[in-house]
Parts: structure tokens; C-alpha cells; sequence
């Protein structure tokens, strides 16, 4: 996929795809893909701005079975295009416009 | 041969960013990840060539990149390929979580699409079955002791002689099978076993008020293993499978020894953790993702499309200070985030253990439920422990709750005598009796694990059944106070006379009364 496409609704909106596996899917009401356009802002998105916004508009419960604190709940893995976060800079990465971010949680036993 | 890491003209941090997108890394990786099983397996040279191994699938991430790592390592070319025969065993536990028939229904669909496709024969099991296991799965079956390393080698010589002769006997046969046909026939799905349809109404709601009525999420979690663990082993001896592979990961098996220790299983870490876990005599349980940590199975998982079926457990939800288990995951995995050797270490340590040397599964008691040894001492009631075991027979019974109708109405703690108000409903619930002789044959952990089942008559006939038959097993002591009395019975002058018949009836009333006094009071 283009990593410089545009968001042709206003300027400096994103639109990113958030996708839930492995159990993190329940708290969203089992809805495992989220196509998300978020608003421009004055400072950049990063993945702390993000985990905010979910919290806020896509959380349907229990939200300290997700976020902890200001990060993720420990157990859930974050890959923002099929990459690990921890190489990106975990949560200051900079969003980009067209990214895809998926969370794994590894909590529920196999 | 993974290509190897091109160094790339940029920052520290884009270098990752760009090489993740590279093949040649996720080569690499995959080959680490495939390496690590296979060697988990060589190293330990339990699983003998042509063994038919019976691979525990609970749909989840780990155990399905079992099965996939079987499934593709079953496919090599020859002089790699794994030499046991597989099978694949799937339980449904939806009545211990609640589920609604449909929910199970739909997820069996999903899962049987996924066994289809993988070419071994398969079981799906409902927890449910439970109900009907004989009480011979808690007794522990006399086995050889696993082979030296010397055995190993030589049976693995004989398997690759073997198939080099059947090679070449094909060669020579018909030009057409060139490659002859290296894999023992192909397991076929005949062998597979599927319900047919949901299970008996009746064990539902008998499993499921089993389960709401345990106290802790800690008891029913550890309850639901146990059940668990007695299901796959019948199907394992059923189906003739010496070795059960189960997939749990470096991850999990931290938390689980963690969390082993907190229950009171410290003495059974080596075999809750280990690699290989001979409690049950002919069949072993191997833990070959032990390697692998959680994070390596998601992303294995999600970057080879390995397929896995999501369902609801008992613990799903749950809050973390519902049970031991999950206080221990969150915990190990929270200082993980902040000291990331903090699961290796503790696996380490758990590689470190050592198991007891064995005499021979038919050494000493074992636990009715874990079938380790026991390790109390169920006369030594002198002790706080033995006090305390004693004392959950006695506590008052909780105010009778008016549930009119109910066949199977929740049982109260009935007191000594066998209150009147305990004979509710169409079942009454067991009296002191039957309950402390459960518990007189389970360890520690079992036993504080019991004591947050009120009442153990919901328990599945068989471990009631093997429960009343050991406790009438007469102990070594009345052994010999009987062969001492048939001696003296004997006359000393040899000529095989009986002694007078009212000395006789003496010997055998006393040996009755004995028995009586001791297990009949």
C-alpha cells in the first residue's frame, strides 16, 4: 500500500485501519476491523494520541482489559503494519496516513 | 538458506523499519522459529519413530503453531520430515464457560473446516464426555521406563534402514513410484471421532452447575484443567497414542510455574513445566513449544497465516485479581514489559529442576485428581494442616436456598448428623463421609482446590467411583494384621487340620471388626 497517500477528507486528517485478534476482538464488541478516520490536529498523531482516542470512541468495555495506563495492557502486542511498535518507537511513532495497526492479544491461552 | 541482513544507508531506527519488510528477515525468522521446534524435539529424543502422538488443540495461537509445525514438518522431503504419526484432539468446554448451544455449535464448524484440511485423523471430545470416563483413567499404568538414549539411536537406525528398503523394493516394483512411498500408509480420517450430534441436555446443565458452583475462579480454573487433562488422556488410550503433545509456550509456562507454586504445587514443578511429564505411566505429555515465547507464536501466527479459532474461556474477561492465574500473568508480564529477561529467567530456572527419582509409577499413594504423589500424610491429623483439612467437613451449612423443584439442587455442608434440610430435592447431598474420603486421597493443592467446591457430588461418577475404591482398599497395616491371623490359624504340627472352628471364627471376627472400625465408622 502507498504509505504517502493522501486523506481527502480535510487536511491533516488520517485514516488508518485498527485490526484486533486474538481475543481483543471481545472488547470491541467482536468487531475485528475498524476502518477510523481521525481529525486533523495541531501536533502530529502518535500511537499515545490514538490509544486515547480508542478508549474514548471504540472501547466498548472494560477498558482496563486494553490500556493500562497510558500504553497498552502488558500481553497485547501492537503491529503497526506489520511490524513490531517496539522498532518504531512504541508510543511516540508518528502515524501516517493509510497505516495499519493490529492488536494481538497473547492473554488468552492456546 | 535465509538471505542475509543487507545493511541499509539510514538512521538506527529506519533500519528496522525498512529491513521488516524485507523477505529475508521473516526468512530468518521463520527458520529460527521451525529450528527451535525441531530441536526441542531432537534434543530430548523421547518420541520414537512411527509413534503415534496425539497433538492437544485448543484452537488458541499456541497449540494451532503446534499443529502447524507438525503439519509442515510432516511434509519435508525425507531426510528432515518427522517420523511420528499424528492425530489431533479438540475439546469443546463450552458448558464450563457458558456458552449457548449455538456458540458452540458455530465454532465446532469453524474448527472441523480447519481439521479438515489437515490430513491426520482427529477428535473432538465435549467436556461433557467426562461423565462417562471409566474410573481405570486416575490409576496410573505400569510402563517401561522411557528408553536410553542407545534405544533411541537404534530404533531410529531401524526406522531409516526400514524405509530404505521399502524405497528400493518400490524402485524395483514399478517405475512409476519413483520416490516409493517413504510415510507408513496415510493415516486416514476414518480414524477421526466427531459427535454427532450436541450432547445429552442433562450433562450440559450437570456440567455447568458443577462449575457455578465453585467458589474461585482459581478452583475452576484448576478443576477445568484436571477435567481436561483426564478427557485427552482417555482419548490418548483409547486410540492408542503413547505421547500427548500439548502447547504450551515459554510464556506460559512461567506464569504456570509461578502460579504452580502459589497453589501449593511446588513439589510437582518439574513435571507441571518440564518437557516431559510421565505421571501417567504409558502416556507422556511433551511440551515441544517451550521455546517459543508468545510473542514469537503471534507473530508467527499472523505472518504465515497460521489458522487458529478464537473461543471464550472460563477466565475470559476476567479482571486481574480474579484468580491466581491471572494475577500471575499479569504480574510476570508487567515486569516483563519493564525487564524484558524476566519470563527467560524464570523458565530457566524451571529447566533447572529435577524430578525425584521414580521406583515405578506403583511407588507410594498418588493424588486421586493430579496423580502426583501425595504428599501428606492423610492420618497425620496432629498437624495444623491436618486440622484444617478436617475442620471444612464441620462448618455449619449455609442457610438452605429455597430453589423448589430443583432436581439437582445445590448442595449445602451438611452437618454431622446429615441435617434434615439436605435431603431437598430429588438428590441429597453427600454426606461427611463421602467427602472426606475424597479428600483423604488428594494432595495439598488439590485439597485447597476442593475447598472451594461446596459439595462434591456434582463431581463426574469416576472420581467418586475410584474415590470409594481406594478408601475400601484395606492399608499395608490391616495387610499384615490378616496375614499374621491366617497364620496363626495354621496348626503348628503341620498334619493341615484346621484348629478348632471356634477359635477360627475368633481370628476372623477380630480381622472384620479391625477392617470394620477403621474405614465403617
Amino acid at each position: 500500500q502507498s504509505r504517502l497517500g493522501f486523506c481527502r477528507s480535510s487536511p491533516g486528517c488520517l485514516s488508518l485501519a485498527l485490526l484486533c485478534r486474538g481475543g481483543a476482538e471481545l472488547l470491541f464488541d467482536g468487531v475485528k476491523k475498524h476502518q477510523v478516520t481521525l481529525p486533523g490536529q495541531e501536533e502530529p498523531w502518535v500511537i499515545r494520541d490514538l490509544l486515547v482516542w480508542i478508549k474514548k470512541n471504540l472501547l466498548k468495555e472494560r477498558p482496563e482489559l486494553f490500556i493500562q495506563g497510558d500504553s497498552v495492557r502488558p500481553g497485547i502486542l501492537v503491529l503497526i503494519n506489520d511490524a513490531d511498535w517496539e522498532l518504531l518507537g512504541e508510543l511516540d511513532y508518528q502515524l501516517q496516513d493509510q497505516d495499519s495497526i493490529l492488536f494481538i492479544s497473547t492473554l488468552h491461552g492456546g | 538458506m535465509p538471505q542475509p541482513w543487507l545493511p541499509l544507508p539510514v538512521s538506527g531506527q529506519n533500519l528496522c523499519q525498512d529491513a521488516a519488510f524485507k523477505d529475508g528477515i521473516w526468512d530468518c525468522f521463520r527458520a529460527f522459529y521451525v529450528h527451535k521446534f525441531r530441536a526441542v524435539l531432537g534434543k530430548n529424543r523421547l518420541i520414537f519413530p512411527g509413534e503415534k502422538v496425539l497433538l492437544a488443540w485448543s484452537g488458541g495461537p499456541s497449540s494451532s503453531s503446534m499443529v502447524w509445525q507438525v503439519l509442515e514438518g510432516l511434509s519435508q522431503d525425507s531426510a528432515k520430515r518427522l517420523r511420528f504419526v499424528p492425530g489431533v484432539v479438540y475439546v469443546d468446554e463450552g458448558a464450563a464457560c457458558g456458552r449457548s448451544r449455538e456458540d458452540r455449535a458455530k465454532t465446532l464448524t469453524d474448527v472441523r473446516q480447519i481439521l479438515q484440511t489437515l490430513g491426520f485423523p482427529w477428535h473432538i471430545v465435549t467436556l461433557e464426555e467426562v461423565f462417562a470416563l471409566p474410573p481405570s483413567v486416575l490409576r496410573c499404568s505400569a510402563q517401561d521406563p522411557v528408553g536410553t538414549v542407545g534405544t533411541y539411536k537404534v530404533a531410529v537406525d531401524s526406522f531409516l534402514q526400514q524405509q530404505r528398503t521399502l524405497a528400493a523394493e518400490g524402485l524395483r516394483g514399478s517405475p512409476s513410484s519413483a520416490q516409493g512411498e517413504e510415510q507408513p500408509s496415510q493415516p486416514c480420517t476414518q480414524d477421526s471421532q466427531d459427535p454427532v450430534g450436541p450432547p445429552p441436555a442433562a450433562q450440559t446443565e450437570a456440567l455447568s452447575q458443577l462449575f457455578n458452583s465453585v467458589k474461585t475462579l482459581t478452583a475452576k480454573e484448576e478443576l477445568l484443567q484436571t477435567l481436561r487433562t483426564h478427557l485427552i488422556l482417555h482419548v490418548a488410550r483409547t486410540h492408542g497414542y503413547s505421547k500427548v503433545m500439548t502447547g504450551d509456550s515459554c510464556t506460559r509456562l512461567a506464569i504456570k510455574l509461578m502460579t504452580c507454586l502459589a497453589l501449593g504445587r511446588g513439589a510437582f514443578l518439574a513435571w507441571d513445566t518440564g518437557f516431559s511429564d510421565e505421571r501417567h505411566g504409558d502416556v507422556v505429555v511433551v511440551r515441544p513449544m517451550r521455546e517459543h515465547t508468545l510473542k514469537e507464536v503471534a507473530f508467527y501466527n499472523r505472518l504465515f497465516a497460521v489458522p487458529s479459532v478464537f473461543t471464550p474461556a472460563v477466565d475470559t474477561k476476567a479482571s486481574e485479581k480474579a484468580s491466581i492465574h491471572r494475577l500471575m500473568e499479569g504480574f510476570l508480564l508487567r515486569l516483563q514489559a519493564q525487564f524484558p529477561s524476566t519470563v527467560s529467567t524464570v523458565y530457566r530456572t524451571s529447566e533447572k529442576l529435577v524430578k525425584a527419582p521414580r521406583d515405578g509409577c506403583a511407588a507410594g499413594p498418588r493424588c486421586l485428581l493430579c496423580m502426583c504423589s501425595l504428599d501428606v500424610d492423610s492420618a497425620d491429623s496432629a498437624t495444623a494442616f491436618g486440622a484444617q483439612t478436617q475442620d471444612f467437613s464441620q462448618t455449619p451449612p449455609p442457610t438452605p436456598r429455597a430453589k423448589a423443584g430443583a432436581p439437582a439442587g445445590p448442595c449445602c455442608a451438611a452437618g454431622l448428623g446429615g441435617a434434615p434440610n439436605c435431603w431437598q430435592g430429588t438428590r441429597p447431598c453427600g454426606r461427611e463421609g463421602s467427602r472426606a474420603r475424597v479428600l483423604e486421597h488428594l494432595c495439598y493443592a488439590c485439597r485447597v482446590t476442593m475447598k472451594d467446591v461446596p459439595c462434591l457430588d456434582p463431581l463426574p461418577p469416576y472420581i467418586l467411583v475410584e474415590a470409594q475404591l481406594r478408601s475400601q482398599r484395606p492399608s499395608a497395616e490391616i495387610q499384615e494384621h490378616l496375614v499374621e491371623n491366617s497364620d496363626d490359624e495354621a496348626p503348628a504340627s503341620g498334619s493341615g487340620a484346621r484348629g478348632p472352628p471356634e477359635q477360627e471364627g475368633k481370628e476372623a471376627r477380630a480381622a472384620r471388626d479391625c477392617i470394620n472400625k477403621n474405614f465403617f465408622n
